[in-house]
């Protein structure tokens, strides 16, 4: 057998599977809403989100149903367990010179994930001004949703939700949590080896860096500019010297570090912690809800206030159905689906819409809907330290490395 | 079927099976190099350099982490032999063999990362072992702080590949038994005076090792450069090489895939160094002890064997079942605080939460696997029977080639993968899905099967040639029925590495086909300990039947012809 025959037998398919492609045209004006949503009808969205979280599963099959009863776009929701697989995917198809017809159509998105993708020009955009319901959010006097980790998001991914660094402890076993970075050391010396961070660079542990950072440094201002116009070794001292102290007072000593925001909740369902923190505010409450948390569980944010930042949606460069996803985002961003995303039932994350751009009926929706003692008392959350520049989230991490890897 | 068809056929299959691994390989493989030495047009790598070597010897822990992965992969097969080895000789007589045999197969289905999340519930300073301990005996109100599941020398890591690959090489052994005559070895040396281990490692063991040792590199590469069971019970700071080769090519910096890919290339020569060693120890073994079989003695620590061998594998029996154990525990558990031993109240919940979404993805799951166990068997089956008429073993590349989709991490293998499916212009899908499910059965397939294959004696066949059948009927009358028992095991195992894959349907299927490993990996990610352990329980549903058949189908379809059954 001659292996030429098999080889002619594959193109030919591979030309037959490239004519049964249908080359999507462009259809629809982004200046005018109503071709979009028509020419949305009909498609399959292709909705690339995490899918570790029951809760936020259940809400995005809600989502789906409307999508189709509303506008006849069916929305898949494709369960990543990392962003960085569907990155990963557009990158692969870029690199195959695939530009029409990618399997993404929208992907769920912040910080360095959308830092990379638009560095590389993976993104579809700018559209998230034509969104008939982006001017909900207000941009002018929320300039957060145009703003993801100091970097301006040029219209490339729409926002979704907010996010904030919050604390949570078991108050069956800590009588005064502490409130401040400095607070936190002795707490650690009184209570040895009840808190510790996730492994850097995990998401939320090189985000524990940052915090304590800027609850170290005396004047924060350096941090909001790229980490080349500053003295790294100088600014960052204080840190190195907290940390140091810190470590002999964690779990494990500071040996191991568990991986992520949910092995450091497991480890607080289990006891082995008294003290955590998460980067998603609700968070706490739903795991009591689940069983995860004892129902002693209480959050809070430091008295200096912690960092928060927006997560949001974008559109690869090569999305089969741009019009589907389009519609989707703009739908993620009506006042219906943000309400239920905010109650604690849907899934507990804070809208981005400004209330004041609601009307009467609208904002009651949004009114808390249940008093669980888990949840954040009201107004908590006000108190947000903006991301420093991502810049420095790259430098931390290396540093820690060197630091505290290679023993 | 004329005798030239059934030679063209076969001779079909062999060459699809080389060009099913061959061009996915090659454009894995292709996918990794190229980036490792700074070509990757797409992040804007267009020259050559060895810059992304140079940053990968300056990462913090590197040599912490090389070590880490060629140690955990050699210590694990190493112990898992001899604990096989210890089993096989001093019980293989014993009523206690079926006994464990039944308990151990069906353990062999547990997902790797399924067993290893049990085995860290059951000793981690809040599991299982320490609630019942606490407080009345250990004095504890809060869990201890000791470092295990995580030590920094892997220990934990070793015990966990461990426990899983004693069921696989165990299993591998019984296919193998029949196949080096085990029994009649066995029964001379005991009629020569030897007592049971003495006989087993001098007369059985030099005729079963060489159909293990496939197997055995198996086991070593993929314990070597293992992620799943790495994360849950390795250490952090650093991690095994593979872990960190992981993350960085999950970095959502994508300047860091040129490093990641030289890891990935690293990753690739640690566990090439490993079966070097491991083949270099054999040789050293084989030399020193080449007299030792005929030295005449006919007891070899018989007491000191059946303790070690027994003990050793009550406590992998032991080990595996209760990590079980915790696993149905925790799903059925609402919250659980230390110390409480038994979760209260026990509560469906869990379950229901999960029922309406598990029915597709175990359908899909079983149809995925099925296919593919199907055409790698086929192709396998060809290839070994092709071999048949060359009368001379198959060239080393085209050996080694069935062995590359073990050794280069999945996770850099398959961005290449990728690349080739675009640039094909392949829809990702079902097809997709199968065809890559297809290409991580077949080596497996491959080297469960081999070994018996090979050594099935010729003599069967020249009988049946000179009675009068034809290649065809020798092939499909003679040869396939004595091979039942080996065929069905391939078949399980096959089934069961493709229950277990992840990565290649999330990226082959663009995440559109959904399995029920997809959801049981995404789920884990979210850290809920209770959907994770419904979901790995589910997981464990479809190769647990697979191996259920392998092991009752013989006895059904060789009632008549009891002398091929593996019972020794």
């Amino acid at each position: 057998m001659k292996p030429r025959a098999p080889c002619g037998w594959l193109s030919r398919l591979s030309v037959a599977a490239l004519l049964a492609v249908s080359w999507p045209a462009m259809a629809y004006q982004l200046d005018d809403w109503a071709s979009v949503v028509a020419e949305a009808r009909g498609q399959s969205v292709y909705f690339n989100a995490w899918g570790g979280d029951a809760t936020i599963n259940e809400y995005l099959d809600w989502v789906a149903g409307r999508m189709a009863d509303e506008y006849g776009v069916e929305v898949v929701h494709v369960k990543l367990a990392d962003t960085a697989e569907a990155v990963s995917r557009v990158l692969a198809e870029k690199a195959a010179g695939n530009t029409e017809d990618g399997a993404i159509d929208l992907i769920w998105i912040n910080g360095e994930n959308f830092a990379a993708m638009q560095k590389n020009d993976l993104l579809y955009g700018p559209w998230v001004e034509s969104l008939p319901n982006f001017a909900l959010t207000r941009p002018q006097a929320n300039p957060e949703v145009r703003e993801d980790f100091t970097l301006p998001t040029a219209g490339l991914e729409s926002p979704w939700g907010k996010a904030q660094l919050t604390f949570y402890y078991d108050s069956a076993r800590v009588d005064e949590p502490p409130r401040s970075i400095p607070a936190l050391l002795d707490w650690a010396r009184a209570h040895p080896g009840r808190f510790t961070y996730p492994l850097v660079p995990d998401f939320l542990g090189s985000s524990f860096l940052k915090q304590a950072l800027l609850g170290l440094v005396d004047d924060p201002e350096p941090l909001y500019r790229p980490v080349d116009e500053a003295d790294f070794a100088a600014v960052t001292a204080p840190l190195w010297e907290y940390l140091d102290e810190l470590h002999p007072y964690l779990w494990r000593e500071g040996e191991d570090f568990p991986a992520s925001s949910a092995a450091l909740r497991q480890l607080m369902g289990d006891g082995e912690l008294s003290l955590a923190f998460t980067f998603t505010p609700s968070e706490p409450a739903v795991a009591v809800a689940n069983y995860q948390l004892p129902k002693s569980t209480r959050s809070y944010v430091l008295d200096a206030g912690t960092l928060g930042n927006v997560h949001f949606v974008a559109i690869p460069f090569n999305a089969s159905h741009k019009a589907g996803a389009l519609a989707l985002a703009n739908f993620l961003l009506s006042p219906r689906a943000q309400a239920r995303k905010q109650s604690i039932d849907g899934w507990g994350d804070a809208s981005v819409l400004a209330m004041d751009a609601l009307s009467e009926r609208q904002r009651a929706a949004f009114q808390a809907d249940s008093d669980n003692p888990a949840r954040l008392p009201p107004g908590a959350l006000a108190n947000t330290l903006a991301e420093p520049h991502p810049s420095w989230m790259e430098r931390l991490e290396q540093a820690w490395q060197a630091r505290y890897v290679a023993q | 079927m004329s005798a030239s068809l059934h030679v063209a056929l076969v001779r079909l299959a062999a060459w699809l099976a080389i060009i099913l691994l061959g061009v996915p390989v090659a454009a894995g493989l292709a996918g990794v190099i190229a980036p490792a030495f700074g070509w990757l047009p797409a992040l804007g790598g267009h020259e050559p350099t060895l810059e992304h070597w140079q940053a990968l010897t300056r990462r913090p822990g590197l040599a912490g982490m090389v070590a880490l992965s060629y140690a955990s992969g050699l210590a694990s097969a190493a112990l898992a032999l001899a604990i096989v080895a210890l089993f096989i000789g001093v019980f293989l007589h014993s009523r206690w063999f079926g006994a464990v045999q039944r308990l151990l197969s069906p353990l062999l289905a547990v997902p790797h990362a399924a067993a290893a999340i049990g085995l860290a519930f059951l000793l981690s300073p809040s599991g299982l072992v320490s609630r019942w301990l606490s407080p009345w005996a250990s004095g504890w109100q809060f869990p201890p702080n000791y470092l295990f599941p995580g030590d920094p020398y892997g220990l934990a890591l070793i015990l966990g590949l461990t426990l899983k690959e004693v069921p696989f090489l165990l299993l591998m052994s019984l296919a193998a038994l029949p196949q080096c005559r085990a029994r009649e070895r066995m029964r001379v040396a005991r009629a020569l005076g030897y007592r049971p281990l003495a006989g087993f490692l001098k007369a059985v063991m030099p005729g079963l090792y060489p159909l293990l040792r496939l197997p055995l590199y198996a086991v070593i590469a993929f314990a070597s450069s293992t992620v799943d069971v790495a994360l849950i019970l390795g250490p952090s700071t650093p991690p095994p090489l593979a872990v960190a080769v992981m993350r960085w090519l999950n970095d959502p910096d994508l300047a860091m895939r040129f490093m990641a890919s030289a890891g990935a290339l690293l990753q690739f020569a640690v566990t090439l160094t490993a079966l070097a060693s491991w083949w270099l120890l054999e040789r050293l073994v084989a030399r020193a002890l080449r007299d030792w079989p005929g030295d005449g003695r006919r007891r070899f620590g018989e007491r000191v064997g059946a303790l070690l061998g027994g003990g050793a594998i009550g406590l992998v029996v032991v080990l595996v079942l209760a990590s079980l154990a915790g696993l149905i525990l925790w799903s059925l558990a609402a919250y659980w605080p230390f110390p409480e031993a038994w979760p209260q109240p026990l509560t469906p919940r869990n379950w229901l939460r999960g029922a309406g979404g598990f029915v597709d993805p175990l359908a899909q799951a079983a149809l995925i696997g099925g296919v593919a166990t199907l055409i790698a068997l086929v192709l396998v089956t060809g290839a070994l029977e092709a071999e048949t008429f060359r009368h001379r073993p198959p060239r080393a590349g085209v050996q080694w080639l069935l062995y590359l989709p073990l050794l280069v991490p999945s996770v850099a293998f398959l961005f290449g993968l990728v690349l080739m499916q675009t640039q094909a212009g392949l829809t990702p899908g079902l097809a997709a899905v199968i065809g890559g499910h297809a290409i991580f059965v077949l080596p497996y397939v491959f080297l469960s099967l081999a070994e018996s294959y090979r050594r099935l004696d010729p003599r069967w066949t020249q009988l049946a040639r000179s009675l009068g059948a034809s290649p065809a009927g020798v092939f499909w009358r003679v040869r396939l029925p004595l091979l039942t028992t080996p065929l069905l095991t391939a078949a399980a195992v096959g089934f069961a590495v493709s229950i277990g894959q992840y990565l290649p349907t999330l990226l082959l299927g663009a995440g559109r086909i959904s399995t029920i490993t997809t959801e049981a990996v995404t789920l884990a990610s979210g850290g809920d300990r209770r959907l994770t352990a419904v979901y790995a329980l589910l997981q464990l549903l479809l190769p647990a039947l697979g191996f259920a058949l392998a092991l009752g189908l013989p006895r059904l379809l060789l009632r008549r012809r009891a002398g091929l059954l593996s019972r020794p």
